[in-house]
């Protein structure tokens, strides 16, 4: 993008200021705007499978929904408790808002559409995604009220758990990929399997850690079966009882905009990010534009995590703990042995 | 300058990212000030309870069960963060470097055994 804004007769430095803006914006933007529809996306799923109709009043088909709700919230008055700590309690939302929109800085949409191509992308994500923990814990503090303060505590021992497992599972996908960069990760899984398929899926060995990286994202995200921390039988609404007007929003912004990220990251890392499934060019696959398979593997983890929402009743917190420490983490650990062998043997040995 | 190049664009995202939240919590507070929305009381500022004041402090104290969990954390993310570095330099350390790791991954699956056995996994 900066050639473009040189063309337009900047010097070098306007124009890479002005694309890095430009890039920005346009990643933030779009991003709220799809947080706000994929909200609605996801009532009009629970609905249908639950044989109802969901949001159907504001708007056509009740699109504008969660304009309205936005509205609504925005207006409303900010509660802050009086026992609250309360530079904290302001500052917790901001946390969490700001690095769910943060970790998409190096998401590459297309071949080339990324904003920051560098060489350790995972790694970032997986650090950002990590801090995303701190909001969680400093609201349910500073609300200084029993419930949150609860619910803080799991949601916090529950998303360290599964980060292990996470972090072991990049580590099978960069072994094969041998670079930490999201670019020549969906690169090196063109024709992957048997020379036809796109997606590191298709690999016998990869399969079963992308079955636990789905599963590990549902519980990173706390989704149902995981949503423990908002367990509204027992926690009111979780880490976010004391929060009202758009500090409330922001936290649901937040989760959002991590759910997406988690289904990019599905669609990155297993099933070819930009690249269309087949890697055969009889039928004109390739004159798709890459962003559009992007987006459409995205919407298609997204709706299954609807799906699962729907659908799966909840956990109680000793199987969580169990599934994510005593499953996830050995079988994990094992598949990083059996991997890093298998290349050796293969690749790497001679 | 090359990796200024490529972090510059992630540092005035998160700036800007920071900015555009903080303007998200703090224009609602203008707002409902300037809409006559903002009409806080003591009850409204009491922490929620289910309708009687609470018994006891909230911040008392909790299972130390989270602490174990933190700790373990703590420890498997450190290996992690061994893992990451060696995972892209397959090529490079050969069999002697997957032999050291496998080593290493051993020592870390006896801690891991010991704490399972001891029972630092449960939760009832």
């Amino acid at each position: 993008m900066t050639e473009f804004f040189q063309s337009l007769g900047l010097t070098y430095e306007a124009a890479w200021a002005f694309a890095t803006l430009s890039g920005i914006l346009l990643i933030a933007l779009p991003l709220m705007l799809a947080v706000a529809m994929i909200i609605y996306v996801d009532r009009k799923v629970w609905a249908a499978i639950n044989l109802r109709r969901g949001p159907n009043v504001v708007g056509p088909f009740g699109l504008l929904q969660s304009f309205a709700d936005g509205l609504k919230v925005f207006l409303q008055e900010t509660i802050i408790p009086s026992a609250a700590n309360k530079g904290i309690f302001i500052l917790a939302p901001i946390v969490t808002f700001t690095v769910a929109l943060a970790a998409w800085a190096v998401i590459p949409f297309d071949a080339g559409v990324v904003l920051a191509d560098i060489n350790v992308g995972l790694l970032y994500i997986l650090a950002i995604s990590s801090l995303s923990v701190y909001g969680v814990v400093m609201s349910g503090w500073a609300s200084n009220s029993k419930y949150p303060f609860f619910s803080a505590m799991r949601a916090a021992a529950q998303m360290i758990s599964y980060e292990v497992s996470i972090g072991f599972i990049l580590i099978c996908v960069v072994l094969w990929a041998g670079s930490f960069n999201l670019t020549e990760i969906v690169n090196a899984q063109r024709g992957h399997g048997f020379g036809l398929v796109n997606g590191y899926v298709f690999n016998l060995l990869l399969f079963p850690m992308w079955v636990v990286f789905f599963i590990s994202s549902l519980a990173e995200t706390q989704r149902v079966p995981f949503d423990l921390t908002e367990a509204e039988s027992e926690l009111v609404a979780g880490y976010q009882t004391e929060y009202s007007s758009m500090s409330f929003a922001l936290f649901w912004l937040g989760e959002y905009a991590n759910i997406l990220l988690m289904c990019s990251l599905n669609t990155l890392l297993f099933f070819g990010g930009w690249l269309p499934p087949l890697d055969v060019d009889l039928i004109p696959w390739f004159d798709i534009p890459g962003i559009v398979w992007f987006l459409l593997k995205t919407f298609f983890f997204f709706f299954m995590f609807s799906w699962v929402m729907a659908t799966v009743p909840r956990y109680r917190y000793d199987q969580l703990m169990r599934l994510g420490w005593k499953v996830f983490l050995p079988l994990s650990l094992l598949f990083v042995v059996v991997i890093s062998g298998w290349l050796m043997v293969t690749r790497y040995g001679a | 300058m090359d990796y200024l190049a490529q972090y510059l664009p992630i540092l005035i995202f998160l700036f800007i990212a920071a900015g555009l939240s903080a303007a998200f919590v703090f224009l609602p507070m203008g707002v409902s000030r300037l809409t006559g929305a903002h009409n806080p009381d003591t009850e409204k500022l009491s922490e929620y309870e289910c309708g009687f004041p609470a018994f006891e402090e909230p911040r008392s104290q909790f299972d130390v069960r989270f602490y174990l969990v933190a700790i373990l954390f703590i420890i498997f993310d450190l290996e992690a963060a061994f893992l990451f570095p060696w995972a892209v330099s397959l090529d490079l350390t050969g069999w002697p470097g997957w032999i050291t790791m496998m080593i290493f991954l051993g020592e870390l699956i006896v801690g891991f055994a010991y704490a399972w056995k001891v029972g630092a996994l449960e939760w009832e």
